[in-house]
C-alpha cells in the first residue's frame, strides 16, 4: 500500500524554527551524492569484515601455527590461500595482518595529524622565528626522500621496544616503531596547510575579538582558529591513514617492519621476491587487499575532500 | 631576478646545514659499524678501541660533525691512544667535497662508492621520466579531449589502481606476469628478471635497454598514474579559456589550436611536477633498484645500510636532498622564463 505523498509546502511548518542545514548535515549529503566515495566506504566497510569477522573463525593461534609439512602449498579447501614457506596459512594471517595494517594506519594518522596540526598551528599562529625554525625543519624533512628516513629510522629503532601484551594478544614491539617513525615523518603537508590557514584566519575579525575579550591564546588557536580548519585535517587524516599503510608496507618489504610471529600485509611481502614463481600466492593476495584497502581509503578521502569544500571545482 | 635567486641560494645553505645536522645524529644512532668488523667473530674490546680511534668514532658526537664538515687537517688527532693528540688529520670534510671513507669497503672515499653507482641511477632515472613524460603527456591530452568516453574511463580506473599500489607489488606483478609466465608458457620472448645485463653476453647496449624494461616500467606507471591525471585537468581547464576560444574563432586549425596553443600552456606544470620528482627518483628508486638487482644508488643504500656504513649514507642522503633542493630552486627559475607573468620579487 502506497503511503499518501505529503502536500509539499515551501512554508515552515508554524511555529516550528527553520534550521538550515548544518555544514556537516550539507556535506554528508554532498558525500552520499559521490559515486566514488560510496563505493570507497562500502569497500572500507568489506575490508573491515574481513578482518572482524575473520577473526572469529580462524584464532590468532592458528595464523601463527607453522607445520613445516605443509611448507609453500599451493591454494586448497584447507588452505584457500595456500601456506607460506614454514606451513602457515596465508588466509588467516591476511586476516591477523590486516588488522595490524589497519591498526598502524589509524595510529600512525593520529601521531601526524596530531605533530602537524600543533606545529602548523604554533608556526602560523606565532609568526617570527618560532615560525621560522619550525618551518625550516618541515623543509629539512620534505627534502629527504621518505622511503629513504624510513628505512633509516627503522634500523634506528628496530628492535629495541619489548613486545606488548593488549587484550590478551600479543603484538610485537615493532608495531610501535612503525608507527612511530610514519607518524613523526608524515605529517608536513599538513603543517604547511594548517599553518597557511592559521596565517589568513589569525588577521581575521573574530580573532581579532577574541583577543580584545582577553581570550588566552591557546583557547584563540583550538577554540576559535582549528575548528575552522578542520575540513583540511579531516581530509588529511583520511588520506594519512593509506599513506601509513603503504608505507608500512615498504619497511615491513625490507625486513625492517614487523616483526614476526605478528603478521602485517607488508611483512608478508618481505622475501616474497624469492618465491615469485614458485609460490605467486605468498605475495599475491596480501598485496591485492593492501592496494584495495589503499584504494577504498583514497576514494574515501577523495569524497571527503569534494563534499567538505563545496568550492572545490575537483571533479572525476 | 638576480637578487631572488640569491636569496634562495642565501637560504638554501642553513636548510641543508638543519638536514646534515638531523641526518647526522640519526645516522649516529644507527646501530655500531665495529660489531661487524671482525666477521663472524665479535672484535675484542682493544680491537674496537683501536678502530673506533682510527674511524674517528671515538670523538663526541659534535666533533665528530665539525670533522665531517670542514675536515680535521687544521687540528692533531690522537691515532695511537695515550691521550695526547700528535697526528695530523687528513680529513678535508664535505665543504671541501671529502665524505669521509666508506667503513664497509675500507678506505674507499665514500664518494667513489657513490659515483660508481650513480650512472646506472641515472640511466634508470632519465629513461623512465622521459617515458613518464611522453606517455602521460599522450594519455592526459586523449583523455583531456574525450572526456568520459570507454578509454578514459579505463585510464581513470588504472590511475587509481597503480596509485594505491606499493611499488614493490607492482614490480613483482610485472615479473611474474613477464618474466616467469612469458617464459613458462615457451615464449621466445620475455623480459630478464634481474640484474643491468647478461653475465656472459657483457654490458652492451642491448643487453641493458633489455634488461631495463621492466624496471622502467615499474617506476613508469606508478607515476603515469599521476601524471596523466593532472595534464588531464590542466588541459581540460585551458580548453575552457577564452583564448582558445579566440583562436578557434580565428580560423586557427583543430590540430594547431590543441598542440601549440592548448598544449604549451597546459604543459607548463608539468615543469614544476618534474623538478620536483626527479631529484626524489633518485632516491625513489630504492625499491624498485632493490628487487630488480639494479646496481644503483638505491641498491648501493640498503646494502651500506645493512652495515651501518654511515659516511656512504651520509654522502647518498646528502647528495639526494641537495638535489631536491636546487632542482626546487631551477624549477621556479624555469618557470618565470616559461610563463613570463610569474614574476617573483
Amino acid at each position: 500500500m502506497a503511503a499518501k505523498a505529503e502536500p509539499i509546502s515551501l512554508r515552515p511548518q508554524s511555529g516550528a524554527r527553520v534550521k538550515p542545514d548544518s555544514l556537516w548535515r550539507m556535506a554528508l549529503r554532498r558525500y552520499r551524492r559521490h559515486r566514488m566515495a560510496m563505493l570507497g566506504f562500502f569497500m572500507l566497510i568489506g575490508i573491515m569484515l574481513y578482518v572482524v569477522v575473520g577473526s572469529f573463525i580462524f584464532t590468532e593461534n592458528y595464523a601463527n601455527f607453522n607445520d613445516t609439512t605443509q611448507r609453500l602449498r599451493p591454494p586448497s579447501a584447507a588452505h584457500p590461500f595456500g601456506t607460506d614457506s614454514i606451513g602457515r596459512d596465508v588466509l588467516a594471517r591476511t586476516i591477523y595482518g590486516g588488522q595490524i595494517s589497519l591498526i598502524i594506519g589509524v595510529l600512525a594518522m593520529l601521531v601526524s595529524i596530531t605533530m602537524g596540526t600543533l606545529i602548523g598551528a604554533l608556526a602560523g599562529y606565532f609568526g617570527g622565528l618560532l615560525d621560522a625554525v619550525l618551518m625550516r625543519i618541515t623543509e629539512a624533512i620534505v627534502s629527504i626522500p621518505l622511503i629513504l628516513i624510513l628505512l633509516l629510522m627503522a634500523k634506528v629503532l628496530g628492535g629495541r621496544l619489548a613486545d606488548i601484551e593488549l587484550f590478551g594478544r600479543t603484538f610485537s614491539g615493532s608495531v610501535i616503531v612503525i608507527v612511530t617513525i610514519v607518524g613523526i615523518t608524515s605529517w608536513t603537508t599538513l603543517a604547511r596547510i594548517v599553518r597557511a590557514s592559521f596565517l589568513s584566519l589569525k588577521e581575521m575579525e573574530f580573532v581579532t575579538a577574541a583577543r580584545a575579550l582577553g581570550v588566552p591564546n591557546w583557547r584563540i588557536i583550538a577554540g576559535h582558529i582549528l575548528p575552522n580548519t578542520i575540513a583540511p585535517i579531516m581530509v588529511a587524516a583520511t588520506l594519512g591513514v593509506a599513506g601509513a599503510i603503504l608505507q608500512e608496507a615498504y619497511i615491513s618489504f625490507f625486513g625492517l617492519g614487523v616483526q614476526a610471529p605478528t603478521a602485517s600485509w607488508g611483512n608478508m611481502l618481505n622475501g616474497a621476491n624469492q618465491y615469485l614463481q614458485s609460490a605467486p600466492w605468498l605475495w599475491f593476495y596480501p598485496g591485492l587487499l593492501l592496494v584495495f584497502t589503499v584504494m577504498s581509503i583514497n576514494f574515501v578521502g577523495d569524497g571527503l575532500r569534494d563534499a567538505l569544500d563545496p568550492r572545490g571545482d575537483k571533479k572525476l | 631576478m638576480t637578487k631572488y635567486i640569491m636569496r634562495r641560494l642565501l637560504q638554501a645553505i642553513p636548510l641543508l646545514l638543519v638536514i646534515s645536522l638531523i641526518l647526522f645524529w640519526l645516522l649516529q644512532q644507527v646501530s655500531d659499524p665495529l660489531a661487524t668488523m671482525g666477521g663472524r667473530v665479535p672484535p675484542r674490546p682493544e680491537d674496537r678501541q683501536r678502530l673506533a680511534r682510527q674511524l674517528g668514532l671515538d670523538q663526541p658526537i659534535h666533533m665528530q660533525y665539525i670533522y665531517w664538515l670542514i675536515g680535521n687537517d687544521w687540528t692533531l688527532v690522537d691515532r695511537d691512544g695515550d691521550g695526547t693528540p700528535e697526528t695530523p688529520g687528513e680529513r678535508r670534510g664535505v665543504l671541501r667535497g671529502d665524505f669521509g671513507e666508506s667503513i664497509m669497503v675500507r678506505g674507499k672515499p665514500a664518494l667513489d662508492v657513490i659515483m660508481e653507482k650513480l650512472p646506472n641511477t641515472l640511466l634508470l632515472m632519465f629513461t623512465a621520466e622521459i617515458v613518464i613524460i611522453i606517455l602521460s603527456l599522450a594519455i592526459g591530452v586523449y583523455s583531456a579531449l574525450n572526456q568520459y568516453s570507454l578509454l578514459d574511463n579505463v585510464f581513470t580506473a588504472f590511475s587509481f589502481i597503480t596509485f594505491s599500489m606499493p611499488i614493490f607489488w607492482l614490480a613483482l606483478m610485472l615479473l611474474y606476469i613477464f618474466s616467469v609466465n612469458l617464459r613458462n608458457m615457451g615464449s621466445p620472448i620475455y623480459f630478464p628478471s634481474i640484474g643491468m645485463y647478461d653475465v656472459v653476453a657483457g654490458p652492451t647496449l642491448q643487453q641493458v635497454a633489455w634488461h631495463m624494461v621492466l624496471p622502467v616500467m615499474t617506476i613508469a606507471l606508478i607515476s603515469i598514474a599521476g601524471y596523466s591525471r593532472y595534464i588531464r585537468s590542466v588541459m581540460l581547464e585551458v580548453l575552457s579559456s577564452d583564448y582558445i576560444r579566440t583562436a578557434r574563432a580565428k580560423g586557427i586549425s583543430q590540430n594547431r589550436v590543441l598542440y601549440v596553443h592548448a598544449l604549451k600552456n597546459a604543459s607548463l606544470p608539468l615543469v614544476t611536477l618534474i623538478g620536483l620528482d626527479l631529484p626524489l627518483l633518485l632516491g625513489g628508486a630504492v625499491v624498485t633498484e632493490r628487487i630488480f638487482g639494479w646496481p644503483g644508488m638505491g641498491s648501493t643504500y640498503i646494502t651500506h645500510l645493512d652495515r651501518s656504513d654511515f659516511p656512504v649514507l651520509m654522502a647518498i642522503l646528502m647528495m639526494i636532498s641537495a638535489a631536491v633542493v636546487v632542482f626546487q630552486l631551477l624549477t621556479d627559475i624555469v618557470y618565470t622564463w616559461l610563463d613570463p607573468r610569474i614574476r617573483y620579487s
